[in-house]
């Protein structure tokens, strides 16, 4: 096995050397600048998201006593929200934030392979989420047409924004489309071929281990998205019919003729269905690693959470058409889909119970990272046995449409991912500011986040059960839902608006830490990893000073009998460890 | 494993599949090849991704159609003055592009040689052969539209998705073949006014560029049968 020294490869990285605050703060092409250019856009388009949300609680908790919502304002809101949340905040963070921020400095790399593609991805991404943007204030506003987008109503007369509303949802995909491939692509390629010397693909952090398979995924599924985008954008503007059957609405026969809407639905989620990954796969990384690191143990089962990870990825191409149980399909295929959307929930499980185990028994440090952590397992817990029900075609079928799978996806995508990513936040805080935040504001953070949102999920379940369908404006006359349905529906609006008043304080505390908060060290959790071994903090241009680290070690020597820390990190050599196990590749 | 063995110091390697793993995964590249064109492998990776779904959706709606589907043979068919003979044209432009594949082979070999002047002059005979190929499309399209009128919307030969899949398949591909002899164009360039010998002489950019110019021809072929000879 010839050794091929890899990142010190001169010839093959060029690094810019910013000199003007243009070129190192705006035209970066550093990674961890882009990094925090993402986060920062992400999380601002995601406040809008959330702002949207609000608006559509108020209408369900107190009908009609808010003049300016009205039902095509409110598909808007619905359909903006969930767009934004699934794409445009969570994918954007984790890939684009995360992904850019953690792989070259945990895989011990100066910067992504091609720095300037990755710097042009994130402007790509910047002037996606500006025509989504735009789109909310042409003529006929957003696209109302739930964030599914299904012809053939998403383009016919009657869904709010039907006119330049959808034209520029699609065109705002497609380009966000081109952003994650430039992107995606650095990251895939950083991971494979820009590792330092002795970073093994069984030594990586599983925070690497989960985007690096999420942005494989991303790869191979955003594709499908951007056909369907392109084919319904001809359908709408070409007068194609790709989707549209023929139709009569108003007692006019439309133009369309012999289209399928069900392609698009195959082509949507074979998109969609891995997309969840995506957003779930760095978060069960990032976990793993926050969690290993605050129970200072070694996480539980290394080498099948990785495999877990690869065949969750694999998995997650072939279960697409559970979410089209009602669409009409061949009752064998229900049976296909059911049994391979079960099966995905083997790894899944496995994953839950070594983060349970990692915390048996551990020296637990109940940080505000940490509590976020544990948090993430409960509702991960929550959203994934729900999915259990919902996988089963006899089951879904009455519960299709209905709160219960506003409730599911909530819990599994909604609030578990944030979760991670306020986790993540708060984890590498220090490392990306060089500053400690207030912990005491970080726990009524944490509480008041986590409390809330069970209040606001938890009877949606209830709701679902009674059989509230989803989307709808108003209720109207329904003899089947018993009063209490609507108090329900009342006190989970002002939860709603309780958590989202809290993230105020989240807010306050990352700014304010900026400068008042105590400086910090290199490495203030005790962590393992390369990112906490850097000779800066925050780390400067090219991460590692002259000399690239080496690793002699797995992610996760915590508490290793016989030492006198409670970790080791990963370049410290066998030499100087004298007692101890080595935990290389084992077999 | 020990220490030694994540090293080239020596130690034993796992036989079967295990082997196979740890070499995989060991502290080196993973594919023995520049990050350049590992990236565009990985993208060509996903861009057959995007010509899948193209293909499939474009099966999916002749299924879904309830009007008879034009006959290619008919449609695509040239006549010199006797009978009209079918797919004449796309059977040029399909030889076109193949031979473009040719040259582009061996600009590859000659990259690697250093022999600037016949890579440079290999790859704008490729870069030509792609232009012809977009030229006959081009002529394609205007026949179809002009003399026979077909329309994204419907045509007078049968369903409408004909030329909505169409337009939009060759379309796509067709800009795929214009980037590409933009992109050939500007690597060969850069070989004739010795960029690359600045940077020690690599040339392995002209095999990556290659990569690119294959794939698109592949994905011709899978056109060419799935929409012309079905």
């Amino acid at each position: 096995m010839a050794y091929v020294a890899i990142a010190d490869r001169d010839h093959e990285q060029h690094l810019h050397d910013p000199q003007t605050f243009i070129e190192k703060y705006i035209w970066s092409q550093d990674h961890k600048v882009i990094a925090i250019q993402y986060g920062v856009t992400a999380i601002f388009v995601g406040v809008i998201a959330m702002i949207l949300s609000v608006m559509m609680r108020l209408q369900l908790g107190f009908p009609d006593s808010f003049s300016l919502i009205n039902p095509e304002n409110y598909y808007q809101f619905v359909t903006m929200h969930g767009m934004i949340m699934v794409i445009y905040l969570l994918t954007a963070l984790f890939l684009g934030g995360f992904g850019n921020y953690l792989i070259p400095l945990m895989c011990g790399s100066r910067d992504m392979v091609f720095p300037f593609m990755n710097m042009l991805s994130y402007w790509v991404y910047l002037l996606s989420v500006i025509i989504l943007l735009v789109s909310l204030f042409v003529p006929g506003g957003a696209t109302g047409a739930g964030w599914t987008l299904y012809p053939p109503q998403a383009i016919s007369d009657g869904t709010p924004g039907e006119s330049l509303g959808i034209v520029l949802m699609l065109a705002s995909l497609g380009v966000f489309i081109i952003a994650f491939t430039m992107g995606g692509l650095n990251y895939v390629t950083t991971v494979l071929q820009a590792r330092c010397r002795g970073m093994t693909l069984m030594r990586m952090p599983l925070s690497v281990w989960g985007i690096f398979v999420a942005t494989i995924l991303g790869l191979l599924a955003f594709p499908a998205l951007l056909v369907s985008a392109i084919m319904m954008l001809l359908d709408k503007l070409a007068h194609t019919s790709f989707f549209m059957p023929a139709m009569i609405s108003a007692g006019e026969q439309l133009e369309h003729t012999g289209g399928s809407p069900i392609l698009f639905q195959h082509l949507f989620w074979f998109f969609g269905h891995p997309e969840v990954y995506i957003v779930a796969l760095p978060a069960f990384g990032i976990v793993s690693d926050v969690l290993a690191t605050h129970a200072r143990k070694n996480i539980f089962g290394y080498r099948m959470m990785v495999w877990a990870i690869l065949a969750i990825g694999g998995l997650s191409f072939i279960v697409w058409a559970h979410h089209m149980y009602v669409s009409g399909m061949n009752p064998y295929f229900g049976f296909f889909f059911a049994t391979t959307t079960l099966i995905i929930a083997v790894p899944t499980a496995l994953k839950v119970y070594n983060w349970v185990l990692t915390l048996w028994q551990g020296n637990i440090h109940l940080r505000v990272p940490m509590l976020f952590a544990i948090g993430f397992i409960f509702t991960f817990i929550h959203g994934g046995l729900t999915g259990i029900f919902l996988g089963n075609v006899v089951i879904d079928l009455p519960l299709s449409d209905t709160y219960f799978v506003v409730a599911h996806f909530h819990m599994v995508m909604g609030v578990s991912p944030v979760l991670v990513v306020f986790a993540a936040i708060y984890h590498w805080y220090p490392k990306m500011t060089g500053r400690m935040f207030n912990e005491t504001l970080g726990k009524w953070h944490f509480w008041m986040t986590l409390l809330g949102t069970y209040s606001i999920y938890l009877p949606m379940h209830y709701l679902g059960f009674q059989g509230v369908p989803r989307r709808y404006f108003a209720m109207g006359n329904t003899d089947f839902l018993p009063e209490s349905a609507q108090a329900l529906n009342a006190s989970i609006t002002i939860s709603a608006i309780f958590v989202a008043l809290t993230q105020l304080i989240f807010f306050y505390n990352m700014i304010t830490s900026l400068r008042n908060g105590k400086k910090a060290d290199s490495n203030p959790w005790g962590a393992t990893t390369l990112e906490w071994q850097t000779p800066d903090t925050p780390p400067k241009h090219g991460n590692w000073g002259h000399d690239l680290p080496e690793v002699h070690r797995w992610a996760y020597d915590y508490s290793v009998p016989g030492q006198e820390q409670d970790f080791v990190p990963q370049n410290v050599p066998a030499s100087e460890v004298p007692v101890g196990r080595d935990h290389g590749v084992h077999h | 494993m020990s220490e030694a063995a994540m090293t080239n110091t020596g130690g034993v390697l796992p036989g079967g599949l295990g082997g196979v793993t740890s070499d995989f995964s060991a502290d080196k590249q993973s594919f023995h090849v520049p990050w350049g064109k590992a990236m565009m492998w990985i993208f060509l990776l996903s861009d057959t991704f995007i010509f899948s779904c193209f293909l499939i959706s474009y099966m999916t709606v002749r299924m879904s159609t309830a009007d008879p589907w034009p006959l290619p043979s008919e449609v695509f068919a040239l006549s010199f003055g006797g009978d009209p003979i079918p797919l004449i044209l796309i059977a040029i432009m399909t030889f076109v592009l193949i031979t473009s594949s040719g040259t582009m082979a061996l600009a590859v070999n000659m990259g690697y040689r250093k022999d600037r002047n016949k890579t440079f002059w290999l790859m704008v005979a490729t870069a030509a052969l792609g232009a012809t190929f977009v030229g006959m499309q081009a002529f394609e399209w205007t026949k179809l539209i002009v003399d026979e009128g077909v329309r994204p919307w419907g045509n007078p030969m049968g369903a409408a998705q004909f030329g909505s899949s169409f337009f939009m398949i060759t379309g796509f591909h067709g800009m795929h073949v214009s980037a590409g002899v933009i992109y050939l164009l500007w690597v060969a360039f850069r070989v004739k006014n010795g960029f690359y010998e600045k940077r020690g002489g690599n040339y392995e950019i002209v095999e990556i560029a290659g990569l690119y110019w294959h794939f698109v021809d592949l994905v011709w072929v899978f056109i060419f049968a799935f929409f012309y000879l079905w």
